[in-house]
């Protein structure tokens, strides 16, 4: 398989990572790589095989629904780029 | 004293003939003198570690030690440490002063063990070289100019050139096997499940588990007795009673059922190393264990179903670095998507984002039935290979990797031919299964791993199968020159 320049675009896009321009066409390259690796999968027919999401065959664990965490906002704030009033700053938004 | 381990070091400490805080001052000594050369740790938390060390000295004073208390060990950088920094080796958190603990480091504080810093390792756990670290490359202590393997690379090679009795480690693919491989280590991954995974940086979180890098299995078992159990905390943790895995060592391996399987010799195996894992299997015979042909009919999908699976879990847990809540921020964002794309681009190495595009793109509309869930129908069959080989064997026995360490910068331009290193180990991710690499002799004086792979939960009969192995070979006792 083989990866186009704009397909890169697209997917860094979809990833929210800017990449340098320059390096587009070595990402197609590297991409279009691994992707022939993992096209391997098609030697074998999977068809009616039920998927593993989780290696072991157990139930996802519950809780009671109740309060466990305290309130440490501050304190997980102290590693935020930008705060105020116990707010994260992002550049404006809305106009 | 460097060259103790760390059941000698208890005993030591027990006995009286050295303090906690001599022991620890050996090893900063020891990290300071060394370390220059290997680039192994992140961290040195020397004045919390003497801190910790004389607090232990206090317990034994009192008479309120545990077994394992003022030992030194280090954390991988991936585990989060309280005040400490915690950078996962990646631009992004190099910032990160964790809030919390981790469950692995709480329980390591519980022991009342003594940080000495945290170890250097691939960005996010993803590598195989540990040349994808923010904070450079980190050198095999047996050659300088080698790769000690990797994710866990720092933690091998602290521990291969004593600068610490123990580290941490994560395994996903073969983060621990691997480098416990290149640098002549014992290194279990347990079954998936066994360890918490709170507060352990996630990359694939189907496939990441923590375990220990050690010198002999006997120390894996008392370190594997510390990290193992549940966590309510960790909604994967499995909440089954953890046996005390120094108590089985010493079982007899007569009658043990071995299997080979075809798949594990290959003709892309160095025929040296091959040689070397015939040797060992002659070694447990002489044990009273018996050898059984078996084959895992599709492992050799393990690679190309990993590389499909672990970028899609990998894309998905680092959106959260985004650039508002914690991390790198890059400079002037023009606008909030800016701020996004500046903030991932400059914060993330080139394998991560390598990564990170392959899984946008498995995981975009229309793709996502192709890759990610015809990879987990390979994961299906692979975790069926394995439950039939057991009904045949007690343990799976094989190379832990093609051939000893390779040349830094041999690889580091070719990302396939750097996934193919993990051919060996990362079928027990898949799995679930447990999977643990010894070291088994040497190649040109490099030396070489031997894996053991066991039915779920199994561990303890892997850490006594390695340690019959080790009462009678002598391989986990060399040293690498120079240190």
């Amino acid at each position: 398989m083989s990866l186009s320049p704009e397909e890169v675009i697209k997917i860094s896009h979809l990833a929210r990572l800017a990449i340098d321009e320059q390096a587009i066409p070595k990402y197609a390259q590297e991409l279009s790589n691994i992707f022939d690796l993992v096209a391997q999968m098609n030697q074998v027919d999977t068809q009616g095989i039920v998927p593993t999401t989780h290696p072991l065959d157990i139930p996802q664990r519950l809780r009671a629904d109740v309060v466990s965490e305290t309130d440490q906002r501050e304190l997980m704030q102290k590693g935020a780029p930008s705060v105020e009033v116990g707010l994260y700053l992002v550049p404006q938004v809305i106009e | 004293m460097y060259n103790l381990t760390i059941a000698e070091i208890a005993a030591g400490l027990r006995a009286k003939k050295f303090s906690s805080e001599e022991i620890t001052h050996v090893f900063l000594t020891r990290i300071k003198q060394y370390d220059a050369r290997l680039n192994s740790f992140i961290t040195v938390t020397e004045e919390a570690a003497l801190v910790a060390a004389r607090e232990a000295d206090q317990h034994y004073a009192n008479g309120t030690a545990g077994l394992l208390t003022g030992v030194p060990m280090a954390q991988k950088d991936i585990f989060c440490t309280t005040g400490v920094k915690t950078s996962c080796a990646s631009h992004m958190l190099d910032n990160f002063i964790a809030p919390y603990d981790a469950t692995v480091v709480t329980r390591f504080k519980q022991a009342g063990m003594v940080m000495l810093g945290k170890t250097n390792m691939d960005e996010f756990a993803m590598g195989s070289s540990n040349e994808n670290s923010y904070y450079g490359s980190v050198k095999n202590p047996w050659d300088l100019t080698r790769v000690p393997g990797g994710s866990s690379g720092g933690s091998a090679a602290a521990v291969a050139a004593r600068l610490t009795p123990m580290a941490t480690g994560t395994d996903t693919g073969g983060s621990i096997r691997q480098p416990a491989a290149l640098c002549n280590l014992t290194g279990i991954k347990p079954t998936y499940g066994r360890v918490s995974r709170y507060g352990m940086i996630a990359f694939a979180s189907s496939l990441d588990q923590g375990g220990p890098l050690n010198r002999t299995a006997e120390d894996a078992a008392l370190m594997l007795n510390v990290m193992a159990g549940f966590d309510e905390k960790d909604s994967t943790s499995v909440d089954r009673p953890v046996p005390d895995y120094s108590a089985t060592l010493n079982n007899s391996l007569a009658g043990l059922k071995i299997g080979l399987p075809k798949e594990y010799f290959v003709k892309e195996l160095d025929p040296q190393v091959a040689a070397a894992i015939d040797a060992a299997v002659k070694e447990y015979e002489k044990l009273g264990a018996t050898i059984h042909s078996i084959s895992l009919p599709n492992v050799h999908l393990s690679i190309p179903a990993y590389y499909v699976i672990a970028p899609a879990e990998c894309s998905s847990n680092l959106a959260r670095y985004d650039g508002v809540r914690f991390g790198y921020r890059c400079e002037n964002p023009k606008d909030l998507e800016d701020l996004y794309k500046r903030s991932r681009g400059e914060g993330f190495g080139a394998e991560v984002k390598r990564r990170i595009m392959i899984g946008a793109y498995v995981l975009s509309a229309g793709y996502y039935d192709a890759y990610y869930l015809k990879a987990q129908q390979i994961r299906s069959l692979i975790k069926n290979d394995f439950l039939e080989a057991f009904k045949q064997v007690d343990v799976i026995l094989g190379p832990t990797t093609l051939s000893p360490a390779f040349k830094l910068g041999e690889k580091a331009d070719d990302p396939v031919s750097m996934y193919l290193n993990d051919i060996f180990t990362i079928a027990a991710n898949l799995a679930g299964i447990p999977g643990m690499s010894i070291p088994a002799g040497f190649v040109d004086n490099l030396p070489i791993g031997m894996q053991l792979m066991g039915n779920y939960f199994e561990e303890a009969r892997l850490l006594n199968v390695a340690h019959q192995y080790q009462k009678v070979t002598d391989w986990h006792l060399k040293i690498p020159g120079g240190f």
